[in-house]
């Protein structure tokens, strides 16, 4: 075999997706500017990472609440007609376990980007990053976790233990209790 | 008509009525021989733009639950695996699942951004993503919270599509997202990304790396069409054998990053609440689980005689090894045939031949993959997790066949 003949073979065996072999790639991609992530780069990690500038307190998440919140999840997030937000604790281990942000859910940044990036359900991502702050200060004091003047930012939020935060085991990448 | 044939129909006809699928009665003698059948008389219909089913078949629907309270597009409607054969879901029967109703998107205004912890950020469009290298692969998605019914105390009073229908199959074709993570070029250190689609809800998880460099695609085609809006059109995430939530829909963002992002539906919705009130988190794989589709609940047994029991088995950990059938409520288990190809992370169709005697029994089929899991019984499964989680329900389900042949939904 003349070494073209083997640089072709080689080409081959390549192209044709061989485990481990690089696949060649048309390279389509366009780079993305910082606007551009800027823009949708919504989420929110536990380490605070992605919480924007403001903060609110309980006492100004109450307005938020009743205005956008309410009418799904009830007064002082008692529930109904959806879910419940606040209290359930020590419900757990019971046989009617009520899992609510108080008693469940292990970080509050997820509410801060849960609410921002999926609430209000029929108008997602309407809120101002200042009512996110609010409102999340306002369902964490509910719950018993903050004070109702305590302000709720990129600083303190991720600093909030949250109850439940102990008792989640996770298993990846092993699997069983 | 013989005896056999005759029991065939009836059988049938029992199956269609208790399933609903009967969609009208005619009078068998109409066309049997030597009579030439009135469709043999005139030309037949033209051509469609687009296929559709039978007319006659047109009670073989999904089911429907409910949306949450105030909501149309918040919740899930299941295959009817009870009226269906083979391996493949019809792509208008596939299950969905969807946490803010289905979004209506222009693939031509359509983006996927990946950035975080890479060298390249960069953007997509659709276009540009069907030029890539793609490969096609037949896996089943199954929602976490399949078969959750059989948490409850008492056996549900339901067909297999409505306990079991967030399965489904599908032949998916796309780009391995491995081809894209080396284009942005991933820096040291990033061991998971965050995938995010384009709904309403911008529905998100973390997917650790090792999954995605090893058989993640960016699924762009299901059963050789574009995918159903429902289904992630244009495109969508597909991690093969995980819980269905992870596999994100509408696919608009990856963000490498260092940890999970600990999402809503990370923390709070898909994690498994177990009896002693710790819960279970990143539980991915789907377990290995059977059921016999035929007969089952709601089905009617017309008489003592040959009947071939048909199921489906999977596993997200592995290939289908053995699927073992009880027609004796768990005395003896027979070995059932696997129709082939056997596919790794692939619905698996079991049949055996059953000789009813017309006595009370009970049916079970019990799946084990090539990993070595064995589909657990039901006390056991309970007796380990508790009442109390929603999701990863894998336990064995029994049918129940009475003398009279009503086949029910039994804990045995």
């Amino acid at each position: 075999m003349s070494t073209r003949d083997l640089a072709c073979a080689v080409i081959v065996f390549v192209t044709a997706g061989c485990a481990g072999a690089r696949v060649e790639t048309p390279n389509l991609g366009r780079p993305a500017t910082p606007a551009e992530i800027a823009g949708w780069d919504i989420s929110v990690g536990p380490d605070g990472v992605g919480l924007p500038p403001g903060g609110g307190t309980a006492l100004k998440g109450a307005a938020v609440y009743e205005q956008k919140c309410q009418a799904c999840h009830g007064g002082k997030g008692a529930g109904q007609p959806n879910d419940r937000l606040v209290g359930g604790h020590g419900t757990l281990a019971s046989k009617t376990p009520v899992r609510t942000i108080g008693s469940y859910w292990p970080y509050a940044t997820t509410v801060f980007d849960y609410v921002r990036r999926a609430m209000p359900y029929v108008q997602p991502q309407s809120l101002t990053d200042e009512e996110v702050y609010a409102v999340t200060a306002y369902l964490l004091n509910l719950n018993g976790i903050i004070g109702e003047t305590d302000e709720m930012n990129a600083q303190t939020l991720p600093k909030v233990t949250m109850l439940n935060r102990a008792n989640f085991i996770i298993v990846y990448p092993r699997r069983g209790p | 008509m013989d005896g056999a044939r005759r029991r065939f129909l009836e059988w049938s006809i029992g199956l269609l009525a208790a399933t609903g699928l009967l969609t009208h009665r005619q009078d068998a003698s109409a066309v049997e021989p030597p009579e030439v059948p009135p469709w043999m008389k005139s030309p037949g219909a033209g051509f469609n733009d687009y296929g559709v089913p039978a007319k006659y078949e047109s009670k073989v629907t999904r089911t429907f639950g409910r949306s949450q309270a105030g909501t149309t597009g918040s919740g899930a409607i299941r295959t009817p695996l009870e009226a269906l054969e083979g391996t493949i879901t019809p792509s208008g029967l596939h299950f969905e699942r969807s946490h803010s109703g289905v979004p209506d998107i222009d693939p031509a205004k359509h983006r996927l951004l990946i950035h975080g912890m890479v060298k390249r950020p960069l953007v997509f469009t659709v276009d540009a993503l069907l030029r890539y290298p793609m490969v096609s692969r037949v896996h089943f998605i199954e929602c976490a919270g399949n078969s959750q019914l059989l948490y409850q105390p008492t056996p549900p009073n339901l067909t297999v599509g409505q306990t079991h229908g967030l399965v489904s199959s599908s032949e998916w074709t796309g780009v391995p997202l491995r081809l894209l993570l080396e284009e942005v070029g991933v820096e040291r250190g990033a061991q998971w990304i965050l995938a995010e689609g384009a709904d309403a809800a911008a529905m998100s998880r973390s997917i650790p790396m090792a999954k995605a460099m090893d058989d993640a695609l960016l699924a762009l085609f299901q059963n050789g069409e574009r995918l159903r809006p429902e289904n992630g059109y244009p495109v969508r995430l597909f991690l093969p054998g995980w819980e269905g939530n992870m596999s994100v829909k509408w696919l608009r963002r990856l963000k490498v990053v260092p940890a999970p992002i600990m999402t809503k539906d990370e923390t709070s919705r898909y994690t498994d609440l177990q009896a002693d009130g710790k819960a279970l988190m990143f539980t991915y794989p789907m377990e290995v689980k059977s059921v016999i589709t035929r007969p089952s609940h709601g089905m009617s047994l017309p008489g003592p005689g040959l009947y071939q029991i048909s199921g489906l088995a999977w596993s997200g950990e592995g290939t289908i090894r053995t699927v073992e059938v009880t027609t004796d409520g768990g005395r003896s288990w027979l070995a059932a045939v696997l129709t082939e190809p056997v596919l790794p992370r692939a619905l698996t169709r079991f049949r055996l031949p059953w000789r009813w005697d017309g006595g009370a029994t009970v049916l079970k089929s019990r799946a084990i993959d090539d990993a070595g899991n064995v589909q657990p019984e039901r006390e056991k499964f309970i007796a380990q997790h508790g009442n109390n989680a929603i999701f990863h329900c894998n336990a064995i389900q029994a049918w129940s066949v009475a003398a009279s042949g009503e086949v029910k939904h039994v804990y045995a």
